[in-house]
């Protein structure tokens, strides 16, 4: 009987709790409102099994509790019900993975006409590349990076030297336009993950990886590191900040870009040497440098 | 139908099993220490195995101070608080877990369960123990080595598993991997064995199909662990080259702190592979054995013959195989190809159609049954709900793009714990509710066990269950602390620290069971015969406990299979697997039958004949 | 019966009560050792098809450079295919029972895998000191970590080799020494194998494996 009575207890309440707690998922800012559908159909095909089962499991233990004189039924199988639940069984699982993939399918389709940001990660900062006015982000190396060249882009390419560099700053995001987010680490393996985006993807040095969205609602979100790096895996933080067009224009134009920043770095060698401290000429050295494209391997 | 009617067996020849070299103990030190008997190694695998358990209970308790009340204990900074993730992790999966399931109750049970003197390889069988001690010693080593043990996280993610952003870079994850590698060569000896026990060691007429679900769910997934503990050998060793010999098959060119290290062209993602490919298949290691032992514990108290027995046998071998090809839904948000996803969310969401079947045959076993609500049966119910309930989030897991926000955070935490923690432990204790008698002779005390599964089983779900709402606010795992943010309530901190309480209360309910042990085993009640009035092999030795050769002068005879309960027509509600047919109407209770008495001439002639 | 049949039967079911009880209790016509043997080998061909496929997966990456050939690994390949005849000599000694031969078949089958391993290690050692070699190249650590697991294999083989001809020093049952022997026996031909694909997998023709993984 108590035994009985905790189990349809444990169901109750579990159901319950998820009607009434506090803790659900955060109100979602971008396009991904397909994959919430999804948790919920799942949810309510497995939440059903779950009550079935335990309740039935209940009713079980109320009922044929050991008294006196008892005997079992000796029934060691029953094919036709054990088919019939493997059909039940198989049809409720379809209907969870076909709306999975056909979500997935989108997630991995990006637009051709995405904007493209990339995301640089290491050990415990985030920092954000955008291709600038070409659209096309410059070619990079981790073995090009050094303290004048944070990125590792390769000073050798046109297509470079406009990108637009942001560190230690909030990553901006214009609100509506689908972006594709290229992920690069030069350390270890992070997760560039915002909780209201939903997607989100591991960074893996020595390749590119990349997820997309299309931000849905203007405001100001965290960025956490997902996968664990070190010991600073939890205070890896930054904020990504959805702008409407107008906004987004002005800060953007606000931004250094890499040949502004080399320029300034060289300014500020010759000034050193000016001033008596030769310090060689590291970049030109780093110019020089072949750069093996084969270092960033494309995602396996 | 078991046959009722008395029928003239005839005579049946005994078995033509090649005997077992039996090393016959001489001195204390050959009986209790390097024994050969499988069920001195079995109580030797346990109780190292719970042993290092304790350190990781403790390890989780301290985590889980840091996680409910973060800033308030000083002595756990960040890199503390890593290194017992890892070491809990470590430690609970494959030290207690797979040693506790394999090394312990496969090496107790199988061969009593199939009617064998011992293992078919004795010698290797205490090999494998005193090598997994050794795996155990290295593993604790690293607690005292400079730096501490390895805080990389129990997937030991290269390339951070040895760079220095982790703590215990320096030495602990260099003990870690070699720990790995040995616990491999002893797991490969243990796994060898059983296998062999089960496949070409059984006695006269114990098919396949006579086996209890307990010899099905250990011997399969010994097979599992054969042929996947070798992938976590290979990135084990290429990891330890990495870090010792500088080579680089996981690293990659890297930038640490500003400075170029020597590694490139290596791949992260290989390992993940390599280690997943392991990783799943060990997911079920621990799984089948405690599908196989739940089965036979509810059959044997309720009283009924398990439910649709042929769909259970193959259901755990069809889980066996596909777990071979589900290991990427763990690398769903990895980086990998993409199109794997599609791959990947198919297979593991068909591994769950067999897994419910599984599900359907334990509560239609409780169907029309005649329950007795021991303490056994207690933790089966429980294992049955917290099992259910963490096998349905791994739909929403497993479902690739439902994956990719729940993945990394509290979610994921909640829900292996809830189905490879909680609801194999609850079947670890259940078992050994059960079997205590066989092992010792004596019962153990029933009002500290009510307590313990309440508590435990109770307090567990109180754990797990709020937890997975925390992974759906986005609360990241692995998290030293929340810190800022603007997304987690403040609500949310208060559930951590509910949680933490909870976990204290359960984590010392463990320890009124490990008094429970200590205390029965020299005041506890002695236990009758068969106390359970089971129908497998294993409660009809001669003695009890059973001595060193199990059976006495001849093997036993099996006539039936070990689920036969309640059947019709008998005289009593359980027919043991080696009652002959002419016995199955009789009323009284059958005195163990073991061997059965053979003529003294003809034992010694049998012995002989299996030299 | 094949283990198929064994797993399809209705256990509970009257028929099967009188014909099981002869049943031996074994599901295949084996010893156990060999039984135990051939799970061994599949465990054994997990870890080389693992590291064959990481590999592979590497050189399709890579600007590939392949291990210079040297006569050395040709003959080593040549010196571990004498032992593996030797081993099969003494199997076909021991099943005719002469001890004598066999005994000295097993001395040559040791001697080669002796002789196998110190010419792997001086392979190694011509390539740590080649100067025309890079030692940053992957295809470097992975011959040494692919030849390594695969000698200390051998050196686990050895040990049951040492068993075996001490069985045989002490007079054991002829009967006992070719059951070993069979099982050492069939531990090098598999050794043997394994070799063979990995030193096809290593030195496959002008490089072109790189080529082919590439195309997938």
């Amino acid at each position: 009987m108590v035994v009985a009575v905790i189990l349809i207890l444990i169901v109750v309440g579990s159901v319950v709790f998820h009607f009434m707690s506090p803790w659900w998922w955060t109100p979602i800012a971008s396009n991904w409102g397909y994959i919430d559908d999804t948790i919920i159909i799942t949810f309510w095909i497995t939440g059903t099994v779950f009550v079935a089962v335990i309740l039935f499991m209940a009713y079980c233990v109320l009922k044929f509790q050991h008294k006196e004189g008892r005997r079992a039924t000796y029934e060691p199988e029953n094919k036709k019900l054990e088919w019939w639940l493997t059909g039940l069984t198989a049809i409720g699982v379809a209907g969870m993975l076909a709306p999975g993939l056909f979500v997935w399918n989108q997630y991995v389709s990006v637009p051709e006409d995405a904007d493209v940001v990339e995301v640089l990660g290491q050990q415990w900062q985030w920092s954000y590349r955008y291709p600038g006015e070409d659209g096309v982000l410059g070619t990079s190396d981790a073995r090009l990076i050094d303290s004048d060249n944070p990125f590792g882009v390769n000073p050798n390419d046109p297509n470079g030297q406009d990108d637009i560099l942001v560190e230690g700053d909030d990553l901006h995001l214009p609100i509506d336009r689908p972006v594709k987010m290229l992920l690069r680490s030069i350390d270890v393996l992070h997760d560039f993950y915002v909780p209201q985006f939903r997607a989100k993807m591991d960074l893996v040095p020595g390749a590119v990886t990349f997820f997309w969205l299309t931000p849905t609602r203007t405001g100001a979100f965290d960025i956490l590191c997902a996968e664990l790096c070190g010991t600073g895996h939890h205070i890896m933080r930054g904020t990504v900040i959805v702008d409407n067009a107008a906004e987004y224009d002005e800060w953007m134009s606000e931004q250094e870009t890499f040949a502004e920043l080399a320029a300034r770095a060289k300014a500020e060698e010759k000034q050193q040497a000016g001033l008596g401290t030769p310090t060689g000429d590291g970049f030109e050295k780093k110019v020089s440098l072949v750069v093996n494209e084969d270092t960033a391997k494309p995602i396996q | 139908m078991a046959n009722i009617a008395p029928t003239d067996a005839g005579y049946v020849p005994p078995a033509e099993v090649e005997d077992t070299e039996l090393h016959d103990p001489q001195s204390f030190i050959t009986k209790y220490i390097w024994s050969q008997d499988h069920k001195v190694i079995a109580i030797q695998y346990s109780m190292t195995a719970l042993a290092v358990g304790m350190v990781a209970l403790v390890l989780s308790w301290l985590m889980r101070l840091q996680l409910g009340f973060p800033e308030t204990f000083s002595f756990i900074d960040e890199a503390d608080y890593y290194q017992f993730i890892t070491m809990h992790g470590m430690i609970m999966v494959i030290y207690l877990l797979t040693a506790l399931f394999l090394g312990g109750f496969g090496n107790y049970l199988i061969p009593l369960m199939v009617g064998a003197r011992d293992m078919v390889f004795p010698y290797l069988n205490m090999l494998s123990f005193w090598v997994y001690l050794l795996a155990v010693l290295v593993l604790m080593a690293s607690f005292f080595v400079p730096g501490g043990p390895t805080g990389a996280g129990w997937t030991l993610y290269p390339p951070q598993a040895i760079l220095s952003g982790t703590p215990g870079q320096e030495y602990g994850i260099v003990l870690m991997l070699a720990s790995l590698v040995i616990f491999i060569v002893a797991f490969t000896m243990g796994g060898l064995n059983y296998v062999t026990t089960a496949l070409q060691g059984r006695t006269r007429g114990m098919t396949l199909m006579r086996l209890p679900l307990t010899v099905w769910g250990i011997v399969t997934a010994s097979i599992l662990g054969l042929l996947a503990f070798p992938a976590l050998f290979v990135g084990g060793v290429m990891m330890l080259l990495d870090k010792v010999l500088g080579t680089s098959f996981f690293m990659p060119t890297i930038v640490e702190l500003g400075e170029q290290l020597e590694y490139g062209g290596g791949s992260p993602l290989l390992f993940q592979h390599l280690f997943w490919f392991f990783g799943h298949p060990e997911v079920y290691i621990v799984a089948l054995p405690a599908f196989g032992i739940v089965s036979d514990l509810l059959a044997t108290h309720a009283r009924k013959s398990i439910f649709g027995y042929r769909m259970m046998v193959w259901a755990i071998l069809a889980i066996g195989g596909l777990s071979f090809v589900v290991w990427a839904h763990h690398m769903f948000v990895s980086g990998m190809n993409p199109y794997f996803g599609f791959f990947f969310a198919t297979t593991t969401l068909i591994i769950a159609v067999p897994t419910a079947i599984k599900v359907y045959n334990w509560v239609l076993t409780l169907w029309q049954a005649d329950i007795h609500l021991t303490l056994p049966m207690l933790f089966s119910i429980g294992f049955i709900v917290t099992f259910v309930n963490g096998g349905i989030t791994g739909l929403f897991l497993g479902n690739v793009v439902v994956d990719v926000p729940l993945s990394d955070t509290m979610f994921v935490v909640a829900h292996f714990h809830m189905v490879m923690g909680v609801a194999p432990i609850l079947v670890i204790f259940g078992a050994i509710y059960h079997w205590y008698p066989l092992m010792t002779g004596r019962m153990l005390n029933e009002g500290m066990g009510q307590f313990h599964f309440w508590v435990t089983f109770l307090g567990a779900y109180l754990i797990y269950f709020p937890m997975h709402y925390l992974g759906f606010i986005g609360v990241p795992r692995r998290y030293y602390e929340l810190g800022d943010t603007t997304f987690i309530p403040e609500s949310a901190e208060t559930l951590n620290a509910f949680i933490t309480v909870a976990a204290l209360v359960v984590g010392f309910a463990q320890l009124v069971f490990l008094y429970n042990m200590i205390h029965s085993f020299m005041k506890g009640r002695k236990s009758s015969q068969n106390p359970w009035s089971s129908a497998s092999l294993e409660w009809q030795t001669p003695q009890k406990p059973p001595v060193h050769g199990n059976w006495g002068p001849s093997l036993p005879i099996v006539y039936r299979w070990a689920y036969d309960y309640s059947v019709p027509g008998a005289g009593r509600d359980y027919v043991p697997q080696n009652l002959p047919p002419d016995q199955v109407g009789d009323t009284d209770d059958p005195q163990p039958i073991g061997g059965g008495p053979v003529p003294a001439g003809q034992a010694a002639g049998v012995m002989e004949a299996n030299k | 019966m094949t283990i198929f049949h064994q797993i399809v039967d209705k256990p509970w079911l009257p028929l099967s009560d009188q014909v099981e009880q002869l049943h031996s209790g074994r599901s295949f016509h084996l010893p156990q050792k060999k039984l135990a043997l051939r799970f061994f080998f599949a465990v054994g061909t997990v870890i080389f098809s693992l590291l064959t496929v990481s590999y592979a997966e590497r050189m399709a990456y890579e600007v590939w450079r392949p291990l210079p050939e040297t006569w050395l690994l040709w003959s080593n390949a040549a010196v571990l295919l004498f032992s593996s005849v030797a081993f099969q000599r003494a199997t076909v000694c021991a099943r005719r029972g002469e001890t004598p031969s066999v005994q000295k078949a097993l001395y040559a089958g040791g001697f080669f895998t002796l002789l196998f391993l110190a010419g792997q290690l001086l392979s190694w050692h011509q390539l740590q000191t080649g100067n025309a070699l890079d030692p940053r190249n992957p295809a470097n650590e992975f011959f040494i970590l692919i030849t390594g697991l695969h000698g200390l294999h051998l050196l686990g083989g050895l040990v049951v080799w040492g068993r075996t001809v001490l069985k045989l020093r002490r007079g054991s049952n002829p009967a006992v020494i070719c059951r070993s022997v069979e099982l050492c026996t069939a531990y090098w031909h598999f050794l043997f194998i394994i070799w063979l694909a990995l030193f096809g997998l290593l030195f496959f023709p002008g490089g072109s494996l790189p080529i082919i993984c590439r195309a997938f």
